[in-house]
């Protein structure tokens, strides 16, 4: 008999046992179900945990990316150290925050920095006519959209010659100009903020993104005003607003000086990022007494949240471990009762010419298709469950094609390892005693 | 024990028309009950020919389901040499004695030992599917069985919906479908009602008519007046074993 004839043979008893296989246990439909049952929940709980999972670590790094992996962001934040407090209140002017020395000192000696891009802001009423908004008024420069990976919705952002020539033009977020112009295209119309009177040239997408790692690092984002930005040339904020910020809350005067509110930097090469960043943070300590400063390194916080992923992956897989091991031992028990309530057709199998590997493989194949079929149904169901999560919840999942396939696959390889103690406790029967059996 | 008027009442085997298809040489069989040994076979010397058609009986007890065993290769003897078509299987290894049994014997059980979740056709094929034989082959074979046991209309059946007569039927056709050289039946008929007992018999009468080897372990003293040769046992032993001559 040559190779292929051999293949045949086998291949034409592999179909008859599966057919054999799905008949005996068709006969207990109700037990069968229930014993695979195990696996679909098992299979399923993977799939769909893993999906939601993924989908959760996509929405975070996108966020992440989307500040720009190359990018470190350097703030101005309000000292809450109190030790030189006391200085400060006689001065009346609170000056604290981002220094041109430093980004002069930034921009000559830390390698790799390619741009920066300076912002300043001013909070204050934003007005069209009589409709008004609590917003900020953010000085920046032009080529803000393209290092921010930000895309404009209408029209276009401030050019350089307008920024050069101090020119009252303003761009709206997305959101800002919902809420400033319900009604009208907001393009050609005029912002105004305390007396100074700006006219808008286009509509950029909101920030998502640092919005969202706001709240993640729980800074508190119930800030009205957040995200409602008018953004302008920094050399007209500086023409229109000056230098200090005087403010008005709630009977108190307060006057700050801030030179820059924002500063992002970017970095030429992404493997120059961290060291960037350590020198960025060692030029801030020397020029700063106290820190108010805070240093962001998106890549710092990508790598982080992959860090993260993958200690929710250990724990997901110990979890779908564990779910499918229960799942085993359950068709392993019910397999050894199958064993022993069928032990009298084994022993009619032995008398009618089956050998004992005949019988492994019977046994071997019901179990193989139990918990196959389990996995199989245990696909469908983690499918469904993602695709119900993003329908109704609105979250994002993300199903990798290879989380049903090693699961699927691991369900067949769990078939195969706990039914071969009852396929080989069915060969071993002795065939006297079997025949015997009532 | 009464010797119920057979043409001869010699213990020897009389017409060795052949080679024999079973030769039993000094069979013994031993099993350990705690701290006693139990004989259950002793000094059995036995020549089966072909197209024998004989009757094994004796009290219970006397060693008639370890003759069984033994004739049905499901178990091996202790002592001695079992032929079948000359191959000694007396100590073949487990494998090997499967073989044997799925191309050289065929058996029908007196509670007819069906497979529930199959059907009569798939039934009749299990000993070729054993053989390896293509499903095309084995299903015309076993539909052609079917047919010949009377059960042609039923090959979709399963075996709760037949009568107890049916099923038998159904494991006679399972027992021919692999051209056993011996059919061995134990107690055939016992569960049998007497007119399905009977056509079941009738059977087995045609079946030797065209040339089968068939031995039937009974305890049923009737059926020592059908068979041509009749052998008894006690206490493990053959005590009786002879041709008679077969009714006119």
């Amino acid at each position: 008999m040559n190779l292929s004839a051999i293949r045949e043979l086998s291949l034409f008893r592999l179909k008859r046992a599966i057919t054999l296989g799905i008949k005996s246990l068709w006969m207990h439909k109700l037990r069968s179900f229930l014993t695979a049952l195990g696996i679909v929940f098992g299979v399923a709980s993977v799939i769909a945990m893993l999906a939601i999972g993924e989908g959760a670590s996509y929405e975070a790094q996108q966020q992440i990316k989307d500040l720009g992996s190359q990018n470190i962001i350097l703030e101005s934040v309000k000292p809450t150290n109190t030790t030189t407090a006391g200085e400060q209140e006689r001065s009346l002017i609170l000056e604290y925050g981002l220094t041109y020395r430093d980004i002069a000192q930034i921009q000559a000696t830390v390698p790799g920095v390619e741009v920066t891009i300076p912002s300043r802001k001013v909070k204050d009423f934003l007005w069209n006519v009589s409709n008004s908004v609590d917003g900020v008024a953010l000085g920046t420069v032009s080529w803000f959209p393209t290092m921010k990976n930000r895309e404009l919705v209408r029209g276009r952002f401030f050019t350089e010659m307008e920024m050069k020539g101090r020119s009252p033009v303003c761009v709206l977020t997305e959101s800002l100009a919902r809420n400033l112009f319900p009604l009208d295209e907001p393009i050609g119309q005029t912002v105004r903020m305390k007396n100074s009177y700006f006219r808008v040239v286009g509509v950029i997408e909101d920030d998502s993104a640092i919005a969202a790692a706001a709240e993640s690092e729980l800074e508190g984002g119930g800030d009205s005003s957040e995200g409602m930005e008018m953004m302008i040339p920094i050399s007209t904020l500086e023409d229109h607003f000056g230098e200090v910020l005087f403010k008005y809350r709630s009977g108190s005067f307060e006057a700050e000086k801030v030179e820059f509110h924002e500063v992002t930097a970017r970095i030429e090469q992404p493997e120059q990022v961290m060291p960037a960043a350590l020198a960025i943070q060692h030029i801030l300590e020397t020029n700063h007494d106290e820190v108010d400063y805070k240093m962001t390194v998106p890549l710092d916080l990508l790598q982080r949240a992959e860090r993260t992923k993958q200690i929710f992956n250990i724990v997901l897989g110990s979890i779908a471990a564990i779910s499918l091991l229960v799942g085993g031992i359950g068709i392993m028990n019910i397999m050894l009762a199958t064993v022993t309530e069928r032990t009298r057709e084994i022993g009619i199998r032995r008398a009618l010419g089956a050998k004992k590997k005949d019988i492994v493989f019977q046994f071997l194949i019901e179990t193989v298709i139990l918990s196959g079929a389990g996995g199989l149904l245990g696909v469908g169901v983690g499918i469904a469950i993602p695709l119900a999560v993003t329908h109704f919840a609105d979250m994002v999942t993300v199903i990798q094609f290879w989380a049903p396939t090693i699961a699927f696959t691991i369900s067949v390889m769990i078939g195969i390892l706990f039914g071969i103690y009852p396929a080989v406790r069915a060969a071993d029967m002795n065939p006297v005693e079997a025949l015997r059996h009532e | 024990m009464p010797d119920r008027g057979l043409a001869s009442s010699t213990a020897a085997v009389s017409p060795p028309q052949s080679d024999p298809v079973i030769e039993l040489r000094g069979v013994e069989k031993h099993y350990q009950m705690g701290p006693t040994l139990v004989k259950a076979l002793r000094r059995i010397d036995l020549k089966i020919f072909p197209g024998d058609y004989i009757s094994i009986l004796g009290p219970s007890g006397c060693g008639k389901s370890t003759m069984l065993n033994i004739l049905g290769c499901l178990d091996q003897p202790s002592i001695g040499d079992y032929f079948l078509d000359g191959v000694d299987v007396s100590e073949l290894p487990d494998d090997e004695l499967s073989q044997v049994r799925g191309k050289k014997l065929g058996f029908i059980f007196q509670s007819y030992n069906l497979i529930q979740q199959l059907s009569v056709v798939e039934n009749i094929e299990v000993p070729l599917y054993y053989q390896g034989m293509p499903e095309k082959e084995s299903r015309e074979i076993a539909a052609e069985l079917a047919k010949k046991v009377g059960l042609g209309e039923r090959l979709d059946h399963r075996p709760t919906e037949l009568s107890g007569g049916q099923q038998q039927r159904v494991a006679i056709a399972r027992a021919l479908s692999n051209d056993p050289s011996v059919i061995l039946a134990d107690e055939a008929t016992g569960n049998l009602d007497s007119k399905s007992g009977s056509d079941i018999l009738e059977i087995f009468d045609e079946l030797n008519e065209d040339g089968k080897t068939l031995i039937m372990i009974t305890h049923d003293e009737g059926m020592a007046d059908r068979t041509p040769r009749v052998i008894r046992l006690k206490d493990g032993e053959i005590a009786f074993d002879t041709y008679r001559d077969p009714p006119q």
